[in-house]
């Protein structure tokens, strides 16, 4: 049977919500197909009613694989075995990190076609087609497979709904591991570096990105946020999170948080997918930044092409005199 | 050892990027350059070196793509690599990023390196994802955007950030890393390097050379067929101010707030 097979992605005991999204997703296309979409869920004792779950979310049935987690290459070898056992056609991934790198290795093994940074699936002469925008979002085109397909979604492409309360079949599979899956091992996982800082709750962020030049940067930042007063914090890029510019907790994007804030400032961020999939519902987008091709104009309603060094210590200025009058 | 690192030549920043809707390909005509994301990788390959902690005998840049890839190559010899291999060959125009993985996977094992280091993506591709392609096929283990990489037991164990948090995975070699751009600082090549880079050894490849079936590159050896370019929805395109008065710049700032009650 030509199904469809979403990777589920828990951690601590929780699913992923763009899993939960793709789950959905994938359940929709599958009853256009005639078919069904099965999850898998990969990791140390699974308890099966935390797998059933996903029926909740459109899940035919659940396949279980006892494995290490945290790394794509044990899921790599999951996947394949059961896919290739059950004729799965397609497999579909929420986004995230260990999607494309699963996604991308299962293509090699199985000799599929495989679209990152999808953003829109449909069916059409009973095979599925994605939508991946490119270029920097400028055009969309449009993936059709040869064969087997593999659709890595773009981080909160899918909507999730609430769950149907339905509970999924569950079944375990024994996989025998790849001796090259078993030569990366987790030493630790899920590190939160950086102050635990809560912005998800802000109507205003101040986000600084590699313009700032260095960490201190952000203490303008935090002055700016601090003159909007009330609920307002300071966001940050991965560049500069990886950089230990700034804590993880306040990064937006891909591997980040999602966002809408009724305002976003960005200051010296060049504006990338990954960064812009975090931030782009924010009902307000203002930015900074000296490179007048910075993708960030793209889709700021405000844009001011200039050095951040100048603007922003008088924009602090501004907002507190307007705040003091 | 022998580390292998991946290079790629694409777009320069500045050129606008578009399809040619002939071929339905990336037009590449107009300024190209090294991906800067992959000086990351030559950097990282560089310090590996220099630490002495593994004894990191060579570092060879290996690229697919046209002819004028070589400059990439040559950039790639200044920044640090000893020396390069160029596939290029007809038949590989228009590999997916599948059939683009086995190709270099199957130029790699011709090498057989200790470690392949790539960039975290390439300017033009987006993909992130090459690495992963390349590991299944070398049947390595392979982490991608590492942010830190120390060697511990003979092996790197190596930082990254993943969806909860920051990884630290120990892997053994052989592997394919790729690394992110908060790795390292790229060094400048000095003018003796880049003088002297196209006179480093430069093995030019065509798919017979690395085994590579042609039926599985190209647009026809490809599994995913791209097409119907579309434009994305229209989005009103927001006001654009160049500040050549910041005081003035500023009160129109504030006043683009205020009027949006965001003050
Ligand atoms: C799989 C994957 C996951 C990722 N996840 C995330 C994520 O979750 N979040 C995220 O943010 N990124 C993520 N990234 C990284 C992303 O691709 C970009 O590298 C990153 O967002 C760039 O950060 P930046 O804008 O701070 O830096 P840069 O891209 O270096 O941009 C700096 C900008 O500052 C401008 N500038 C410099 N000086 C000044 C000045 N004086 N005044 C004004 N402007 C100035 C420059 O013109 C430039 O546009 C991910 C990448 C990958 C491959
Ligand atoms: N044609 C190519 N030749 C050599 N290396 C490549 C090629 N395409 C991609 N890479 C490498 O793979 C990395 C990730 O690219 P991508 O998966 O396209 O985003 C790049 O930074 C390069 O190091």
């Amino acid at each position: 049977m030509a199904g469809i097979l979403v990777y589920a992605l828990h951690y601590e005991g929780a699913f992923n919500k763009n899993s939960l999204g793709a789950i959905a997703e994938a359940s929709k296309l599958a009853g256009e197909l005639g078919t069904e979409a099965h999850a898998i869920v990969v990791g140390e004792s699974v308890p099966d009613d935390l797998a059933a779950q996903l029926g909740g979310y459109g899940a035919a049935k659940v396949f279980v694989v006892e494995a290490p987690e945290g790394l794509a290459q044990p899921v790599i070898d999951a996947m394949a075995k059961v896919m290739t056992d059950n004729g799965h056609d397609y497999a579909i991934f929420g986004g995230g990190l260990l999607g494309f790198e699963i996604g991308a290795g299962l293509a090699a093994r199985l000799g599929a076609g495989v679209t990152m940074e999808v953003t829109g699936v449909g069916v059409e002469d009973g095979k599925l087609v994605a939508e991946r925008p490119i270029l920097g979002d400028s055009s969309i085109s449009e993936s059709r497979y040869k064969g087997k397909g593999i659709i890595i979604a773009r981080l909160n492409a899918f909507e999730v709904p609430a769950s149907s309360g339905a509970s999924a079949p569950v079944e375990t599979v024994a996989v025998e591991l790849s001796p090259w899956s078993t030569k990366a091992k987790i030493v630790r996982r899920g590190e939160q570096r950086g102050a635990d800082v809560d912005i998800e709750g802000a109507n205003v962020l101040i986000a600084g990105g590699r313009g700032l030049g260095k960490a201190e940067g952000f203490e303008q930042l935090e002055e700016l946020a601090g003159a909007f007063g009330g609920n307002s914090a300071v966001a940050a890029t991965r560049a500069v999170v990886d950089a230990g510019w700034y804590p993880y907790a306040a990064q937006i994007g891909q591997t980040g948080k999602t966002v809408a804030p009724k305002l976003y400032l960005a200051a010296g961020i060049s504006g990338a997918i990954q960064h812009k999939v975090g931030m782009q519902s924010s009902e307000n987008i203002v930015a900074i930044n000296k490179d007048s091709n910075a993708p960030i104009f793209e889709f700021s309603d405000l844009g001011i092409v200039g050095d951040l060094t100048q603007t922003v210590p008088t924009v602090i200025e501004a907002v507190k005199a307007k705040k003091g009058s | 050892m022998k580390i292998c690192v991946l290079v790629k030549e694409v777009p320069d920043a500045a050129v606008t990027k578009r399809i040619d809707p002939s071929t339905g390909r990336l037009d590449r005509s107009g300024e190209k350059n090294l991906n800067p994301y992959d000086t990351h990788a030559i950097e990282a390959a560089m310090q590996l070196k220099e630490g002495g902690e593994l004894q990191i005998d060579e570092i060879v840049a290996v690229t697919m793509g046209p002819d004028s890839a070589v400059r990439a190559l040559h950039k790639a010899v200044s920044l640090g690599a000893d020396r390069s291999v160029h596939l290029s060959d007809e038949a590989l125009a228009g590999s997916d990023v599948a059939a683009t993985g086995y190709a270099l996977a199957q130029t790699l094992k011709r090498e057989n390196p200790d470690l392949v280091l790539l960039g975290q993506q390439s300017d033009d591709g987006e993909c992130y994802t090459i690495g992963a392609v390349v590991a299944d096929h070398l049947q390595a283990p392979s982490l991608t955007q590492v942010i830190k990489i120390d060697v511990v037991d003979g092996g790197l164990r190596c930082e990254r950030q993943a969806e909860y948090g920051y990884d630290t995975v120990q892997v053994e070699l052989p592997a394919v890393i790729s690394v992110g751009d908060a790795i390292n600082e790229p060094r400048y090549p000095s003018l003796k390097a880049i003088m002297g880079a196209k006179k480093k050894p430069l093995d030019a490849l065509k798919t017979a050379d690395a085994e590579i079936d042609v039926a599985l590159v190209g647009a026809s050896g490809s599994q995913v067929q791209c097409g119907s370019f579309k434009a994305p929805p229209a989005k009103s395109a927001g006001l654009i101010i160049e500040d050549e008065d910041t005081n003035d710049t500023v009160e129109k700032i504030v006043a683009w707030l205020d009027e949006r009650k965001l003050i």
